[in-house]
C-alpha cells in the first residue's frame, strides 16, 4: 500500500500523468480520510456550515434583512420558545431588534465565509505569482521580494490588516465607503497573508528549476511564463493546497476579529464577528444566546477547517505515511 | 562577529526606513492633512499659507527627509481627534500595554514550559492527549472569544476579577503602574491570561517537539546508560538543550504580543496603545496611525536584532541568513 503510492505527492514520469496521478492521490487521500474519524467529522460540520451558508436564501425560517418581516416585539424572545406577542418560534432564539438569530447565523456564515475564501484566493493568487517569479529568476527580482515578504511575515496579520483598512478608509470617499467596505476588508486579509504563500512556493520553484524537465522545456525554446504555468505550478501546488486550508481558517477569524473591532463589514451585511460584537451588549444583562450561538458557529467553522488542514498536511506528506 | 553585527544593523536600518516611507505615505497623503486641522471652512488663501508654513509644497523627498528627522527626535505631529502630541500620547499609554504584555509572556513561558515538559515526558498519557486537544482548540478560538468567555465567566458569573479597565495606578514618575495595587494586579490577571494562551500553546508545542527530538539523541541513550537518575536525564540534559529555541521564539513573540494585545486591549477596556490605535483607525487619525506603526516596527525589529545577535553569540554554528520571525 504505502510503496506504491509514495510517490503520488512527487511529479510522476510522462507516459499518462494525469490519470496516474489522479487515481493514486484518489485512493490514498482516501484511504486516510477514513482511517481518521476526526477528519470524518470534521469534513462533515464544515460541509454542512458551507452548505447552511450558501443555501441561505433559501432555507432561512426568517429574512433578517426584511424589514417587514420583523416584529420588534418579538426581541430577545428566548431559545426554542414561542415569542410572547406573536407567533413566530424561534429555535435560537430572537435579537434585540426580534430578528432570529438562527438565520442571521445563516447570513453571516456567508458573508464570513465569502470574505474568508475571497481574501484566500487573493493571498494565493498573488503570493503564487510572486513566488513562482522569485524563485524562478533569483537574483535582483528575488531578493526585493522575498525582503519584502520578510518584512511583512514579522509583522502579525491582525496589524497589517487593520493598517490597510484605515488606509483605505481614509482615501475612499465617504459615500462609497459602505459598499467598498467588504472588499476593502478581502484586499485587507489578503495582503496581510500573502507572504507564506510566496515562501512556499518560492522554495518548491528552485527546487524544480533544477530539474531536467524544466531544462528541456527551456532548451526547446518554451517561454519562461509558459514553463511557469504549465510545468512547474502544477508540481509546487501541492503545498499551497494545505496552507491554503489553513489560511481560510485563519482568515475566517482574522475578518470575524476585525468585523468584531468595528472595523469589519458594515453593519447593513453583518458577519459572524459583527453579531458576536452585538450579541457581546446583551451577553451581561442575560441574553445569552445573541452572543452564543454566532460564537459557537465561528469556533466550528475554524476549527473544522482546521482539522482539514491538518489532515490534508500529513495526507500529502509522504514522509509521514 | 563585527562584520555580521554591522550587516544585520544595516539591515535593520533598511527595515526602518521602509517602514518609514510607508507612514510617510499615509501620513503624507491620506486625506489632506491641512483640511483635517483646520477644517474645509478657512479660507483658501489661508490655508495655502499654512500649507506653506507647514512645508507640504516643498519637494516630497525633502518632506520625507524632514519626516524621518522629526521621527528621530520623537515628533510625529498633532493628534486629529485629541489635540495632542501623538508622541505624548502614546507614551502615555504605553505602561500599560507593556505589563500587559510581560505580565502575559511570563504566563506563556512558564505554562508553556510546564506543559510541553509534561506532554513530552508522557506523551501516551491521558492528561497529554487532553492538554494536544485543547491547544488545538485553542489556536482555533479566536483572542476575542476567549476574552469575552473568560470576562463572563470569572467577572460577571463569579465576580473574582473586575471585567476591564486598570484598576488602581500608582504614579512612578512618568511610569503609571498598576502592578502595585491590588486592584491593579486582579484587573491584569484576565487580560494577561487571554493574550498568553496563543503565545502558551505556540511555546508548549515547541517545547514539547524539541523534547521529543533530543529525547531520542544519543547522549540521552547514554546518560541512561551511565545509570543517572530520570530526573537528571529530563530536567538536566534534555531540557537545557531545547531552551535555545524556546528563548529565541518567546523574544520574537513578544512583538506579535505587544500587537496582538489590540484585540484584548479592546475586549477588556484596557488603556493602552493598542486601543488608541484601533480608534484611531476608525476615525482616520492618521498622525497616531503613522506614528504606532513606527512605534511597532522599532520594537520588531530591535527585538530582532537583539534575538539574532544573541543566536549568533549561543550558537555559532547556525548559518543565520538574515530575515525575520520565519519558522
Amino acid at each position: 500500500m504505502t510503496m506504491e503510492n509514495a510517490p503520488a505527492a512527487k511529479p510522476i514520469a510522462p507516459p499518462r500523468p494525469k490519470g496516474r496521478l489522479r487515481q493514486a492521490l484518489d485512493s490514498d487521500i482516501f484511504y486516510s480520510y477514513r482511517r481518521s474519524p476526526v477528519t470524518i467529522v470534521a469534513s462533515i460540520v464544515a460541509v454542512s456550515l458551507i452548505l447552511m451558508a450558501i443555501l441561505a436564501p433559501w432555507i432561512a425560517p426568517h429574512d433578517p434583512f426584511n424589514p417587514a418581516s420583523l416584529n420588534l416585539m418579538d426581541g430577545f424572545t428566548p431559545p426554542m420558545s414561542q415569542s410572547a406577542f406573536g407567533d413566530n418560534w424561534f429555535l435560537m432564539g430572537a435579537d434585540n431588534q426580534g430578528r432570529d438569530v438562527f438565520s442571521t447565523i445563516m447570513y453571516g456564515s456567508r458573508v464570513s465565509l465569502f470574505v474568508g475564501a475571497m481574501a484566500t484566493l487573493f493571498a494565493i493568487t498573488l503570493g503564487v505569482t510572486l513566488g513562482l517569479t522569485a524563485g524562478y529568476n533569483g537574483g535582483t527580482v528575488d531578493a526585493i521580494i522575498m525582503r519584502i515578504a520578510d518584512i511583512q511575515l514579522s509583522f502579525p496579520g491582525i496589524l497589517i490588516a487593520l493598517l490597510i483598512f484605515g488606509i483605505a478608509r481614509g482615501v475612499i470617499p465617504a459615500n462609497q465607503q459602505e459598499s467598498m467596505a467588504i472588499w476593502v476588508l478581502i484586499v485587507a486579509i489578503g495582503l496581510s497573508n500573502w507572504a507564506q504563500f510566496a515562501r512556499t512556493v518560492r522554495g518548491a520553484t528552485m527546487v524544480e528549476r533544477q530539474k531536467d524537465y524544466v531544462s528541456a522545456a527551456r532548451i526547446i525554446g518554451v517561454h519562461p511564463v509558459l514553463i511557469l504555468i504549465r510545468h512547474i505550478l502544477p508540481n509546487v501546488l501541492g503545498p499551497v493546497l494545505v496552507i491554503g486550508t489553513i489560511g481560510l481558517a485563519l482568515a475566517i477569524i482574522e475578518e470575524a476579529t476585525l468585523s468584531f473591532l468595528g472595523v469589519g463589514v458594515p453593519p447593513t451585511q453583518p458577519s459572524l464577528g459583527t453579531l458576536i460584537r452585538i450579541g457581546q451588549q446583551y451577553l451581561f444583562s442575560g441574553e445569552w444566546w445573541i452572543l452564543f450561538f454566532p460564537a459557537v458557529t465561528l469556533v466550528l467553522l475554524a476549527l473544522s477547517v482546521n482539522l482539514l488542514g491538518d489532515w490534508l498536511r500529513d495526507a500529502l506528506n509522504p514522509k509521514l505515511r | 562577529m563585527l562584520a555580521f553585527i554591522i550587516r544585520r544593523l544595516a539591515q535593520s536600518v533598511l527595515v526602518m526606513l521602509f517602514v518609514a516611507l510607508i507612514a510617510f505615505i499615509v501620513f503624507r497623503y491620506v486625506g489632506d492633512p491641512i483640511t483635517a486641522m483646520v477644517g474645509v471652512e478657512t479660507r483658501l488663501e489661508d490655508q495655502e499659507i499654512m500649507r506653506e508654513r507647514l512645508g507640504l509644497n516643498d519637494p516630497v523627498i525633502v518632506q520625507f527627509l524632514r519626516f524621518i528627522g522629526n521621527a528621530m527626535r520623537g515628533e510625529f505631529g498633532i493628534s486629529y481627534r485629541l489635540q495632542q502630541p501623538v508622541t505624548e500620547l502614546i507614551l502615555s499609554r504605553l505602561p500599560a500595554t507593556l505589563e500587559l504584555a510581560f505580565a502575559s509572556a511570563t504566563i506563556a513561558l512558564v505554562f508553556g514550559l510546564v506543559l510541553g515538559v509534561y506532554t513530552a515526558l508522557r506523551p501516551r498519557s491521558f492528561g497529554s492527549a487532553i492538554i494536544m486537544a485543547a491547544s488545538l482548540v485553542g489556536v482555533s478560538l479566536p483572542t476575542f472569544l476567549i476574552g469575552i468567555a473568560l470576562i463572563y465567566i470569572f467577572a460577571v458569573e463569579l465576580g473574582w476579577f473586575p471585567s476591564f479597565g486598570r484598576g488602581q495606578v500608582v504614579d512612578l514618575g512618568s511610569w503609571r503602574t498598576g502592578l502595585l495595587t491590588e486592584s491593579g494586579i486582579r484587573s491584569i490577571i484576565l487580560p494577561a491570561i487571554t493574550l498568553s494562551l496563543f503565545q502558551l500553546t505556540l511555546i508548549m508545542r515547541l517545547v514539547r517537539a524539541e523534547m521529543l527530538e533530543v529525547l531520542r539523541t544519543e547522549y540521552i541513550r547514554f546518560a541512561k546508560a551511565r545509570g543517572l537518575t530520570q530526573r537528571a536525564i529530563n530536567f538536566g540534559h534534555a531540557l537545557k538543550n531545547t531552551l535555545v529555541p524556546v528563548i529565541t521564539i518567546t523574544g520574537l513573540q513578544l512583538g506579535s504580543v505587544i500587537a496582538f494585545a489590540i484585540v484584548t486591549e479592546t475586549v477588556f477596556q484596557w488603556p493602552g496603545v493598542g486601543s488608541l490605535f484601533i480608534v484611531s483607525v476608525q476615525v482616520v487619525d492618521v498622525p497616531v496611525m503613522a506614528a504606532y506603526l513606527m512605534f511597532i516596527a522599532l520594537v520588531f525589529v530591535l527585538i530582532n536584532l537583539i534575538v539574532d545577535i544573541l543566536y549568533y553569540v549561543v550558537d555559532p554554528r547556525l548559518r543565520v541568513d538574515g530575515g525575520g520571525a520565519g519558522k
